[in-house]
């Protein structure tokens, strides 16, 4: 199996834990079993940090996502998973305001963060993208230095401080740092695809956000750098709540807490048909739609 | 074919290589006919140009002033007057047609009114020089009462490359990949600090080869000047407010237009000045495109 492939291709009929890439470290953090019993009410995470009510996503006259109720919860990793087109990415890049800059983009219902009405009146999406950094499908570092290219973003935000401390604690917490150090100066498109999403991700964390926003971030590595990214992913979770979109069955059950599985309807609106605990919705799915996606029968 | 196909089927396919390859020799051969030609023209006139002119090439023809004597006659106005001429140009032209392209490309919303402005700047690249001249009569010598001075032609000028400025300085602007700007939106950057951070710097190499070819398209413009106050015999160093100048192109226009051969040579030997002009330029441009593109690669 290959995490490299395309959507929907062979690479999400595979089962969970069915996978033979891993060689490169032979053990696995297995998939651990369900805290709640079989036909329990869907677990809730605590600590909500993004809240969605009736959220429904638009282009134009096209709906793309519709009547979308859901949490983040704080320090966790939270995969959104289902096939392509329904609108997964759509829903990522709406919880930093990054839709915005698309002509036509509407949003209907309310998204909070830490209670605030992102969309709100007061609120500047300029803000909101500081706090809430995001990491692409393809590796986007600036064709500049290692160095400039993290301190991008304090530079633009009017960071105060020591420069050079926070570019060195970005690119440690990246895993980067030991690989870099030595080099700050070299440009940052001369790093391996692995390593540019490893700056990207430091350069995204060098503006202290509160979340992090994944959208593939492993699709355009190959397996040994995408074990890299899904170890670091595990670590940032202490400091940051991450929200990751992901193609990769296996991926969202190594790395993830919580699981949010999307599908599209006749409309051809995504829409979430389970979010839970990742534990129980590769286990004990409550919706045959989920059953059929996550054991590979669908998608 | 496989055995069990039917003994009496047509071949499924006529690979006739050998009539392929030939077509594409003939192909290359064209290509490299027209090349040939095209060298040929430029190798006669530079061979013309130069068998002429370099008899008349010493320092006094770079230092003297225009003379009826061709023995004593120099170029040192029309130089002067070139280079002053194309800095003021490119002082007036520059800030404003990055501007209008930074405000084309990255800010204005792609409306109608938006597309027609884009498709009639392209057009206005176009328009005959001799138009702008016509208009900086108008404009700038008449209206703003410049007069027939040096600065009415720099602005002239100005207009004249602005839509180069502007085109080149968009399509570098749009080569940059979407990514480059959603990664910068995404830090928290503004639109400005986007542009300012993300587009430019990527956009830079091609907004300098733009620059560079419309300082080349100035320089070698002699019709819009005549109607705003070039003149062929210039005996002082130009002063952008004051009247009287010359450039290097009318320079060539006057001595040869003039029927003593003399004249001829001294014509060709200011032909080969504009040329060095020219080829510094290229350089200048090369040599800032490598160091400007040094990092980006996509």
């Amino acid at each position: 199996m290959t995490v490299t492939s395309p959507p929907l291709t062979s690479d999400d009929t595979v089962a969970p834990g069915v996978g033979s890439v891993d060689t490169a470290r032979p053990i696995l953090p297995p998939i651990p079993t369900p805290t709640q019993a079989v036909g329990a009410e869907p677990s809730l995470p605590e600590d909500v940090v993004i809240g969605m009510q009736g959220v429904s996503l638009s282009y134009g006259s096209f709906r793309a996502v519709r009547d979308v109720d859901l949490v983040v919860g704080r320090n966790a990793v939270t995969a959104l998973i289902g096939p392509s087109g329904c609108g997964k990415t759509t829903l990522l890049r709406t919880i930093n305001r990054m839709n915005d800059l698309v002509p036509g983009f509407r949003v209907e219902g309310r998204i909070t963060f830490d209670d605030v009405d992102l969309y709100g009146p007061g609120v500047d999406a300029v803000e909101v993208r500081r706090r809430i950094g995001m990491v692409f499908q393809k590796p986007n570092p600036f064709p500049r230095s290692i160095y400039e290219n993290v301190a991008f973003g304090p530079r633009v935000n009017g960071f105060r401080g020591d420069l050079d401390a926070l570019v060195e604690t970005s690119l440690q917490r990246a895993a980067l740092w030991n690989e870099v150090k030595d080099k700050l100066k070299e440009s940052g498109m001369a790093l391996s695809g692995g390593q540019q999403q490893r700056l990207c991700i430091a350069r995204a964390i060098a503006t202290e956000p509160e979340i992090i926003l994944m959208d593939e971030p492993c699709s355009a590595l190959d397996p040994r750098a995408t074990l890299q990214i899904e170890d670091l992913i595990r670590e940032l979770k202490s400091r940051y709540t991450i929200v990751i979109v992901t193609h990769n069955m296996q991926q969202a059950a190594r790395a993830s807490d919580r699981t949010v599985f999307m599908t599209m309807g006749e409309d051809r609106a995504g829409y979430i048909v389970e979010a839970d605990e990742t534990a129980r919705i590769f286990t004990q799915p409550k919706h045959q739609l989920t059953d059929d996606y996550v054991s590979g029968r669908f998608g | 074919m496989a055995a069990a196909a039917p003994p009496v089927a047509a071949p499924r396919f006529v690979p006739n290589i050998g009539r392929r390859k030939l077509k594409g020799t003939a192909f290359y051969g064209l290509c490299i006919l027209a090349v040939a030609i095209l060298l040929l023209a430029i190798l006669i006139l530079l061979v013309d140009v130069f068998v002429l002119g370099v008899p008349w090439l010493n320092a006094d023809f770079i230092t003297g002033t225009p003379s009826r004597r061709p023995a004593d006659a120099g170029i040192l106005p029309a130089l002067v007057g070139s280079i002053q001429l194309v800095a003021i140009t490119c002082v007036v032209a520059f800030p404003i047609g990055l501007a209008a392209a930074i405000s084309l490309e990255e800010y204005a919303k792609d409306t109608r009114l938006n597309r027609l402005l884009r498709a009639n700047i392209s057009n206005l690249s176009g328009v005959p020089s001799i138009i702008y001249g016509i208009f900086g009569l108008a404009i700038f010598v008449r209206t703003l009462s410049l007069g027939y001075t040096l600065i009415s032609g720099a602005l002239t000028l100005a207009l004249l490359i602005l839509p180069i400025v502007i085109i080149t300085s968009m399509e570098a602007m749009r080569a940059v990949p979407g990514t480059q700007r959603e990664a910068a939106y995404a830090l928290g950057a503004t639109r400005w600090q986007v542009v300012r951070g993300a587009v430019l710097p990527s956009a830079a190499a091609g907004i300098l080869t733009g620059i560079i070819l419309a300082v080349a398209r100035a320089i070698g413009e002699a019709a819009p000047l005549i109607l705003v106050g070039a003149v062929g015999f210039v005996t002082f160093l130009p002063s952008p407010l004051e009247g009287g100048y010359t450039v290097l192109p009318i320079q060539i226009f006057d001595w040869a237009s003039r029927p003593q051969e003399d004249f001829q040579g001294l014509a060709a030997a200011t032909i080969i000045v504009l040329l060095v002009l020219l080829v510094i330029l290229d350089i200048l441009a090369v040599v800032l495109r490598i160091r400007l593109s040094r990092h980006i690669q996509w």
